[in-house]
């Protein structure tokens, strides 16, 4: 009796043992589930930051002010540089997915010239990322004034000369202070220039530390996928997925690589446009 | 536990995981669902809705709508990520659902930080 009930089918035959009830590889769905742990980290860090913007919503320094650079054009040219950083990895994704696409054809060469393509995007993208950080720790040439309670005033600029008016200081929510005021703001205060962990020439000290927390959180997450994805490179030009069969490695690295992309079009969204 | 048994499980008894049998027959089913015309047409998509958001940054349109619209094309975009790139549409639907029902947790992590960031003005 006992050995007939064993023998019996389950009613549910995708979780009755015998066959994946996921249908995926052990390592794709390892992959996933840490993407979504991840995905998690992710989402806690932007809602701490959209907590505290919008506690500070009427001192909290706009994006646009902010990053204005662009290489080798003068001039205040705000988001044309962070929608460049996010058309090269949305590209790297491109290319990433045809390489993903080649394995599926066994075309070991398609394989490697698709990689190399996205390790190089990869590293577009840091070094963009580098770029981006160095001019928001060393700031403007005019910097600002941080007072002894830590109020950021800034040098106003002259729409159509350009040049910086000290005696015209713009204050957090838009207020001004101009003449013998602003001269006692300059004379009593700290002259501060970009960012740091501590104190920055933008507005409120949380802004940096979001900013290089959220931003560096995602930029490690890259730099360690460009080292995984030129592992999974020397790999693939040495035919290590020849032998094996199947190119499912790849594939794995390229999940753990749309997800860096993911996470960008929400820092983007967060941080620059919002 | 019949030899029956062992035949229809393609499992390797002595390791207790599946073999590489199973691997490739994953990889063949997913062969054909995503043509390299489809991958162009999700860049297209991601790139045409990311111009348009810069774009409209610059517009007169009040910034409490702006804010809406910006969150709804994140939201466009992040499926097309994952549905497309990522081949979620195309797993089985028990997997779809582990990993995207989840994130039902994050929806009520927002609404708790919105309902708490009202009061943070209040302690300091």
């Amino acid at each position: 009796m006992a050995v007939e009930a064993t023998t019996e089918k389950p009613k549910n035959k995708a979780w009755g043992g015998g066959v994946s009830p996921y249908n995926v590889s052990w390592g794709k769905m390892y992959m996933w589930f840490f993407l979504v742990s991840d995905a998690f980290t992710f989402s806690s860090l932007i809602i701490a930051y959209g907590v505290m913007r919008h506690r500070f919503a009427d001192i909290w320094p706009l994006a646009n002010d902010v990053f204005t650079h662009f290489p080798f054009i003068e001039g205040h040219i705000p988001l044309a540089y962070v929608g460049l950083m996010t058309f090269i990895l949305i590209m790297s994704s491109v290319t990433m997915v045809l390489a993903v696409d080649a394995g599926h054809k066994r075309n070991n060469k398609a394989v490697a010239n698709w990689m190399l393509l996205t390790i190089i995007g990869g590293f577009m993208f840091l070094g963009s990322q580098a770029w981006e950080w160095y001019h928001f720790i060393h700031g403007t040439e005019q910097g600002a004034y941080i007072m002894n309670d830590g109020t950021v005033a800034r040098p106003s600029i002259n729409a159509t000369t350009h040049e910086v008016d000290l005696n015209t200081l713009l204050l957090p929510g838009g207020k001004t202070v101009s003449g013998a005021e602003a001269a006692e703001i300059i004379a009593t205060s700290e002259h501060f220039h970009g960012a740091n962990m501590v104190k920055n020439e933008y507005g409120h000290p949380l802004f940096g530390d979001f900013f290089f927390f959220i931003t560096g959180f995602h930029g490690f997450h890259v730099f360690s996928g460009v080292v995984i994805n030129i592992i999974i490179f020397i790999n693939v030009l040495n035919g290590v997925y020849i032998k094996r069969g199947h190119y499912e490695q790849v594939e794995k690295t390229g999940l753990y690589w749309h997800f860096v992309d993911l996470v960008w079009v929400f820092v983007f969204t967060f941080f620059y446009l919002v | 536990m019949s030899a029956e048994h062992h035949n229809n499980d393609k499992h390797d008894s002595k390791h207790g995981y599946y073999t590489g049998d199973i691997h490739n027959q994953f990889i063949e089913e997913h062969h054909q669902s995503n043509s390299v015309s489809t991958i162009w047409k999700t860049f297209w998509i991601l790139l045409v809705i990311t111009l348009f958001e810069v774009g409209i940054a610059f517009t007169s349109i009040p910034h409490s709508i702006l804010i809406i619209i910006f969150i709804v094309l994140t939201i466009v975009k992040a499926y097309y990520i994952v549905a497309y790139f990522m081949h979620l549409k195309h797993e089985k639907q028990s997997l779809r659902y582990s990993i995207v029902l989840p994130f039902l947790l994050i929806l009520y992590l927002i609404v708790m930080a919105l309902a708490e960031g009202n009061y943070l003005n209040l302690v300091g």
